[in-house]
């Protein structure tokens, strides 16, 4: 299913266990960072993999907020919604957010370019307002700023 | 009086380069665990009881006696000895260790060398939730580093220990951070909490010990052991010594982490290094602990001082020294709402009290701040949380607990006056929320 690059390090990440099992979220990032999301095809492969049933990478992927068991666009953005961003322009700038992608929580804009989703405290509450794109942290943001940020986002 | 700014934890913080191996070498650093591996610093019994001397509680949250942890590992089991390390941060308020990993990846490095020295370990998982994109970066090349240079590996420096130390990401659950979820989430199972006894320190990853420290925690370890246990036992209040990372967020001049012996006063924090309330306003309430302690009204945050015993003794707890701040504009209906969303969204699902519990706690709360409660509500929103609290295997349904009904005993005139006044209300400023809970 990947090349030899990223089969070696699958199995790199693989080989640091006693039991191959606890390999699944690492290994599940590995796959989400090359195709986007987990889709069935995907989880079956790691299930065999990791030796162990479908049923066991399905209970965790639909577990975590941040393993993705649905195709997603082509950028994520993370809002966090908690109570320090949402204090401190976190609720104004979800609310322009929605606006500017006319989409609500969870949506994908009809081109396909983003997917807007809440998250819950990234551990920036002192940089309030914080978003993620495609992962990476963006602090302290304005209006302009964010529209700059998806401007760029190609 | 000004607060005197800690110097320990933070102190490469600001310096070029901080992440990298050479520079941390040339201030000193694996010098410590160096010593420890090659016996300078007694056996590993002899450092755990250095640790337990020191006074050092763990800043995870639990506050617990790092050192006394560390005795619970049974001797001789045959089994292996794991530790892992919690860098889950995910305590609304919380953002400390965040810096340590971004900023001072080897000093957590080194406190995870000597800490597997001291419990007999030979394999560390660092714990790191994948919203930490940067730290990971930085903390996996600060393990390159350390392999490269012949301080983790088979055989170290000649001395005989060996240590594979491995980040474990994690996939953005709150609930991973509490210790039994974080060893079934390694394992690769639902990361449900698990009941305890057993301990982890007796049974834990893959039932073998375990002992699991939060990252601040780690970070202590090469500094104590460098200096002594008496040294740290003698930094800030007696009862509960050392020198933490306080974070401060919401609606300060200057949000940030402030490193300060513990014993000092709330509201010189606030007022210093903080810079006081923005735009003049005046202080309403603190979050004193993350968000899973009970709130402090200005007046009682004028009482407090910084340290266990001086915010248990105003009722709340000191937790992971997470301190959101929240002005005279803030609606504390909505400001509870949103914190009950929090933990509507991270429970796991387990127990019934929690999974039923929280999204009606949510669910009452929304019709209370948009005008539409009843007169009944509060009560039955202390009569939800009073069936929720210590009904669950794990903390997080006490954590919604304490936030939800603190605030609404304090600020319950709030409360009253959004229910009086109906639909028309006004809908509240600042921290308002409007999103549905829900995994969006």
């Amino acid at each position: 299913m990947f090349d030899e690059t990223i089969t070696a390090e699958l199995e790199d990440i693989r080989g640091r266990y006693p039991v191959a099992k606890a390999a699944l979220v690492p290994v599940l990032h590995v796959v989400q960072r090359e195709q986007g999301w987990c889709n069935a095809e995907a989880q079956q492969w790691v299930a065999g993999f990791l030796d162990i049933t479908a049923m066991e990478v399905f209970e965790v992927v639909t577990f975590y907020p941040m393993l993705y068991h649905a195709p997603r666009g082509k950028h994520l953005i993370h809002v966090c919604r908690t109570l320090s961003c949402d204090a401190c322009g976190g609720q104004e700038l979800w609310q322009h957010l929605k606006a500017k992608l006319g989409v609500e929580r969870g949506g994908t804009t009809d081109d396909g370019r983003f997917t807007l989703r809440g998250a819950e405290c990234l551990a920036s509450c002192g940089t309030a307002p914080v978003i993620l794109i495609d992962g990476e942290r963006h602090e302290n943001l304005s209006h302009d700023d964010v529209d700059k940020l998806l401007e760029s986002a190609t | 009086m000004t607060l005197p700014m800690g110097n320990i934890i933070s102190a490469r913080f600001g310096k070029d380069d901080s992440c990298a191996l050479k520079g941390y070498r040339a201030d000193g650093g694996y010098d410590a665990y160096l010593a420890a591996i090659h016996g300078k610093k007694g056996t590993p019994d002899d450092i755990t009881a250095m640790v337990k001397a020191s006074g050092l509680k763990g800043r995870g949250g639990a506050g617990f006696s790092t050192g006394m942890k560390w005795s619970f590992v049974p001797k001789n089991t045959g089994k292996p000895v794991y530790l892992c390390v919690n860098g889950d941060e995910s305590e609304p308020g919380t953002f400390k260790d965040r810096q340590i990993l971004e900023l001072d990846p080897h000093q957590l490095l080194e406190g995870v060398g000597i800490t597997c020295y001291a419990i007999g370990a030979h394999t560390a998982y660092v714990y790191l939730r994948c919203e930490f994109r940067d730290g990971i970066r930085k903390t996996e090349a600060a393990i390159k580093e350390a392999y490269a240079a012949g301080l983790f590996g088979k055989d170290i420096d000649g001395s005989g220990f060996d240590l594979d130390v491995h980040v474990h990401i994690g996939g953005g659950a709150y609930i991973c951070g509490e210790e039994t979820s974080l060893l079934n989430s390694i394992e690769g199972v639902r990361p449900y909490p698990r009941n305890k006894p057993p301990f982890p320190a007796v049974e834990g990853l893959w039932s073998c010990p375990t002992i699991i420290n939060n990252v601040e925690t780690i970070a202590n370890i090469p500094h104590i052991v460098k200096h002594g246990a008496e040294w740290h036992a003698k930094l800030g209040h007696p009862d509960d010594p050392g020198s933490r990372l306080w974070c401060v967020s919401g609606h300060v001049n200057t949000p940030g982490v402030f490193e300060i012996e513990t014993g000092y006063s709330l509201q010189e924090l606030i007022d210093g290094p903080c810079g006081g309330i923005r735009n003049g306003k005046r202080l309403k309430a603190i979050i004193p602990g993350g968000s899973s302690s009970k709130v402090l009204t200005a007046n009682e945050v004028e009482k407090t001082t910084m340290d266990t015993p001086g915010i248990r003794a105003m009722g709340s707890s000191l937790g992971s020294a997470g301190i959101i701040v929240l002005d005279e504009d803030t609606c504390m209906v909505q400001a509870n709402l949103n914190l009950m969303r929090f933990y509507a969204h991270e429970s796991c699902g387990q127990c019934t009290p929690c999974r039923e519990g929280t999204p009606w706690v949510v669910k009452i709360l929304e019709r209370v701040a948009s005008g539409h409660g009843r007169k009944a509500d509060l009560e039955l929103l202390l009569d939800i949380a009073h069936n929720m609290e210590g009904r669950t295997v794990c903390a997080l349904a006490d954590g919604a607990c304490w936030p939800l009904t603190s605030i609404i005993k304090k600020f319950r005139h709030e409360y009253e006056a959004k229910i009086q006044q109906g639909p028309e209300a006004d809908a509240g400023t600042t921290a308002g929320a409007s999103a549905p809970v829900g995994a969006a």
